[in-house]
């Protein structure tokens, strides 16, 4: 068959993953985003494996490695969002915020950037307040 | 004998730095000599350099003639700088005085400024500031005379604001070190003209090139060193520091501001007087610069309530008259009004520091009928004030005689010099001479000179420019000259009556201070009368008739006047007679006031224009700078909201964008 | 277009759709069951490709672990059953154009590269005995440290899902909460 028909399926379904990462709010949406593009990158080594009649099976076995990875980085992944659930109440991906910088910040300490362990405090009492 | 005269100049060096390295010390230990260590280490020096340029003077007068020596040359890549010295006889006895006067100083010093906190250093500044001037009286290269020429300036800064807790002093230190490097800088310039045009700072090399430089050259460079003299020398328009300089202890007002320093300018004029010669035009100036400050300063010194200042611009005044001597061509009569304006003018400025010591005040309204307690001072100051008026037979009547007769005949002559030209050879009396300068040697005894020229040469470098000076310039200053004589006699006069004669006025005790004080007044007053009639060996410091009549006939005039006025009520001030112009004469025509209105208040306004200017717009644009790079970090700032989606978009974003780039473009 | 081509075009529309109704649909458990679709979708084009021990394990772990464990992660996290309206973040538009210029870039420079390319499909490519022997003979290294991958991850899920550590006001171990 025509190379093209699996590369391109390939290629939109990465490109739906892609969009799914940027848009979705929910952290777990945004892990299935990410399985969504690794699916389409194994779709892409399969294809090419047969292509070449790859004589090792390299593009087969690193798409079964892929998805031992997949599997593990989830398991993690929610682990890491059980986590952030237990703290916050919420997993809401766009809330997730004490990597910003503020000009308050700024101000407050004369301009020189410092790590800030008090916002988190802050940011879960407002969670809970609301 | 070059290096008999550089170590003329050496001990006071030496014992400047000693002084200034182990003052303090050296007091501690050794407390039971006069003064302690410091006072031996100022004064021995001093001695010692003033036999030694004694030794000099004597060997030149048996021997006169031009003798330099090099102690090194330095290689500056255009005009090479000779570091050498040049004894003749113009030098030698200038050196002499400067000697005389400086161990004088630093002996009535050590009374004077026994109780002082920083004897050590100023006996070493005194020290250093005379071999300063050493080195300009002998200097055989112009830069070697300037570094002298600067080294004096900046002692005498140091010396004025001595006292610097009262801000008064250094104020006045500071005004002086300003006016007179001001002048400075066009001295410099000068010298570096001459210099460059003659190819060489040698001062005989400078003399013998003169002739073939252009005269535009010549003329420029005259008028630039008459900056410098104008400066140092206190001559109008620079002459505003030296009545402030007063502020100084009077021992230093006796050294530089009376005998050695302000002479710099005058002697400087003498040495390089080929150049002069050569440049009418700075001779015409000299001469008017000369008449304003004479008669002026005679004014001025007229109205003052101090006794420093009138003796300052009493100073101011002889300078000019000095000045004139030197504009109408009167070399020799100068340099001979300079020596002995040197021995009285001293001697006037240490007795007033005895009369100071012990009223505690320098207002002459505190004195009065001092003469019945301070016998020394009073006939020491007597002396000292009758040579200041020329009363014969003191020795200031015989200088300003001889500077009188040569503008007399300059008037007369239309402005002919009235120096005698040396290619005469039955003028016996020149080969005795010792106030003559090289320029005035004979031919008749060149196997004897050891200098490095023959004596016909400079014949001919003096000879070739014609002595020129405008006749109406002439006749300005013979007449300045008469008006400032009979002007001196008043002043003279009303000062002398003023301190001791009358009743006291003030409610001190007055007695002669300690003995080291007076009787180094006394000394001094020595030379004081009996100088002039070492110049009697000279044709033209001879006396003439006409003119020590009509010198004679002016001092009564002057002396009389004052004496009448005084006599009315010897009480009261004889000033008071100048009615309605006396402030303008103690404020000195108010040229000080000009100068700070038209020059002062314009650099302050420019410079706080400089600092607003500074802090608005160079510092504003600094600061500008870092927040405006603040506020564009604020806008980049905006990116950073912390949400994980608007990085990854970006970075999305960017790899696409490049992806088609590489795809479309490659 | 051959027989193949054409179910594996089927295949793909529906492994495409469904991987779009993940992205957008309103409902959190629809998304996880749309990409069960998807992902089945998916191996059903693994077989059309011969690869059919991908396929299985495409099921069996995809579908089998991972999406359950997305369930399981969704009811842990209290997600709402029904719709909920703010399930995009303010970023969809910028992301649609990302998402579209991506699309736009791959598609065009993979078509642009490979359209006219043919693969021919062979059954037994992908058979079990030939990626066993591939995996337990040339692939044997990177299969043993994906192992230790594996008890890595094992490890670190464990110790970041300990109860003890809880939020701070519960008083312990500031240092694992972080955004």
């Amino acid at each position: 068959m025509h190379l093209a028909y699996p590369t391109v399926v390939a290629a939109l379904l990465f490109s739906a993953g892609v969009y799914g990462v940027l848009a979705r709010r929910n952290a777990i949406l945004v892990l299935m985003s990410v399985e969504l593009m690794l699916n389409a990158v194994n779709l892409n080594l399969v294809t090419f494996d047969i292509w070449y009649r790859d004589r090792l099976h390299g593009g087969q076995v690193l798409t079964l490695f892929t998805i031992v990875i997949a599997a593990a980085e989830i398991g993690l992944g929610l682990a890491i969002v059980l986590l952030v659930f237990r703290n916050r109440k919420m997993i809401d991906v766009d809330r997730l915020r004490t990597l910003a910088e503020d000009a308050a910040d700024d101000e407050a300490a004369g301009g020189v950037a410092r790590p800030r362990p008090a916002e988190p405090e802050t940011e879960t009492e407002a969670v809970d307040a609301r | 004998m070059i290096w008999l005269a550089a170590l003329v100049v050496l001990p006071p060096f030496l014992a400047a730095f000693a002084g200034m390295l182990s003052g303090p010390s050296l007091t501690r230990l050794v407390r039971g000599l006069p003064g302690g260590g410091p006072g031996v280490i100022a004064c021995v020096p001093v001695a010692v350099s003033l036999v030694l340029s004694a030794i000099v003077a004597f060997a030149v007068w048996r021997d006169p003639g031009e003798r330099t020596g090099t102690l090194t040359l330095v290689d500056t890549g255009s005009v090479p700088i000779r570091v050498g010295l040049q004894v003749d006889g113009l030098s030698a006895v200038t050196g002499l005085m400067v000697c005389c006067v400086a161990l004088a100083v630093q002996v009535y010093s050590v009374a004077y400024m026994k109780d002082d906190r920083r004897y050590s250093s100023y006996a070493a500044f005194i020290s250093l500031f005379t071999s300063a001037m050493l080195l300009v009286v002998y200097a055989g290269d112009l830069l070697v005379l300037y570094v002298g020429w600067e080294v004096m300036g900046i002692c005498s800064y140091f010396l004025i604001g001595h006292r610097w807790e009262e801000r008064a002093n250094s104020r006045a230190a500071v005004k002086a070190f300003l006016v007179t490097r001001l002048g400075d800088a066009g001295f410099l310039i000068g010298v570096i003209v001459l210099g460059v045009g003659a190819g060489t700072f040698e001062i005989g090399g400078v003399l013998r090139a003169v002739g073939g430089l252009p005269g535009g050259a010549v003329t420029a460079a005259a008028l630039l060193l008459l900056a410098g003299v104008a400066g140092k020398s206190a001559q109008f328009p620079l002459h505003t520091w030296l009545p402030d300089a007063m502020a100084g202890p009077t021992p230093i007002s006796a050294l530089i501001h009376a005998a050695t320093m302000v002479a710099a300018g005058v002697y400087v004029v003498a040495r390089l007087y080929g150049v002069f010669l050569a440049a009418p035009a700075a001779l015409a100036v000299l001469g008017l610069i000369a008449v304003i400050s004479m008669v002026g300063a005679a004014c001025a010194a007229l109205a003052q309530d101090d006794l420093k200042r009138v003796l300052a611009y009493s100073t101011i005044s002889q300078l000019a008259v000095m000045a004139a001597g030197l504009a109408v061509g009167a070399k020799s009569a100068a340099i001979f009004h300079l020596l002995t304006h040197g021995a009285f003018k001293a001697l006037l400025f240490l007795a007033a520091g005895c009369v100071i010591a012990v009223a505690g005040s320098t207002m002459l309204a505190q004195y009065g009928g001092l003469r019945r307690g301070m016998p020394i001072t009073f006939w020491s100051m007597t002396i000292g004030l009758a040579a200041l008026a020329g009363v014969p037979p003191l020795s200031g009547w015989f200088s300003k005689d001889s500077i009188i007769e040569a503008a007399q005949h300059a008037a007369l002559h239309g402005g002919e010099s009235a120096v005698i030209p040396p290619a005469a050879p039955t003028s016996a009396g020149y080969a005795q001479c010792k106030f003559d300068s090289s320029l005035v040697c004979t031919p008749i005894h060149d196997d004897s000179t050891l200098g490095t020229l023959p004596p016909v040469h400079l014949e001919i470098s003096y000879n070739a420019p014609a002595m020129d000076l405008p006749a109406g310039i002439a006749w300005l200053v013979y007449l300045g000259l008469l008006v400032t004589v009979a002007l001196t006699a008043a002043y003279a006069m009303r000062t002398w009556l003023m301190m001791f004669f009358g009743e006291p006025r003030g409610s001190y005790e007055a007695r002669d201070p300690s003995r080291l004080m007076s009787w180094t007044v006394a000394a001094l007053a020595v030379p004081a009368a009996i100088l002039g009639f070492f110049g009697l060996g000279a044709s033209e410091l001879r006396p003439h008739l006409g003119a020590s009549l009509l010198s004679v006939l002016l001092v009564a005039l002057g002396a009389g006047a004052a004496f009448l006025v005084w006599n009315r009520d010897p009480a009261l001030d004889p000033a008071r007679a100048l009615g309605p112009v006396r402030p303008a004469f103690a404020r000195a025509f108010f040229v000080d006031e000009l100068y700070a209105v038209a020059i002062v208040r314009p650099v302050q306004a420019l410079a706080r224009y400089v600092v607003t200017f500074d802090r608005d717009r160079v510092d504003a644009a600094v600061v500008g700078t870092a927040r405006a790079a603040g506020r564009l970090g604020g806008l980049l700032r905006v990116l950073q909201n912390g949400n994980l989606q608007t990085y990854l978009t970006g970075l999305l974003a960017g790899v696409v964008v490049i992806v088609a780039g590489v795809v479309i473009f490659l | 277009m051959s027989g193949q081509e054409i179910v594996f075009t089927l295949l793909g529309v529906v492994a495409v759709g469904a991987g779009i109704l993940v992205v957008t649909t309103r409902r959190l458990v629809h998304a996880a069951l749309w990409l069960v679709v998807s992902f089945g979708a998916l191996a059903g084009g693994y077989l059309v490709l011969t690869a059919e021990f991908v396929a299985w394990v495409q099921v069996l772990i995809y579908v089998g672990a991972i999406v359950v464990l997305l369930l399981f992660g969704i009811m842990l996290t209290r997600a709402p059953i029904g719709e909920s309206a703010d399930l995009d973040s303010g970023n969809r538009w910028a992301a649609l154009a990302v998402a579209a210029a991506t699309a736009a870039v791959l598609v065009t420079v993979l078509v642009m590269g490979f359209g006219d390319r043919r693969m021919p499909l062979h059954a037994g490519g992908g058979s079990a005995r030939e990626l066993g022997a591939g995996v337990f003979r040339t692939w044997v290294l990177p299969f043993e440290v994906l192992s230790v991958l594996l008890l890595a991850s094992l490890v670190g899920a464990i110790v970041l899902s300990r109860s003890d550590i809880g939020p701070r006001d519960s008083g312990t171990g500031p240092r694992k909460e972080d955004g």
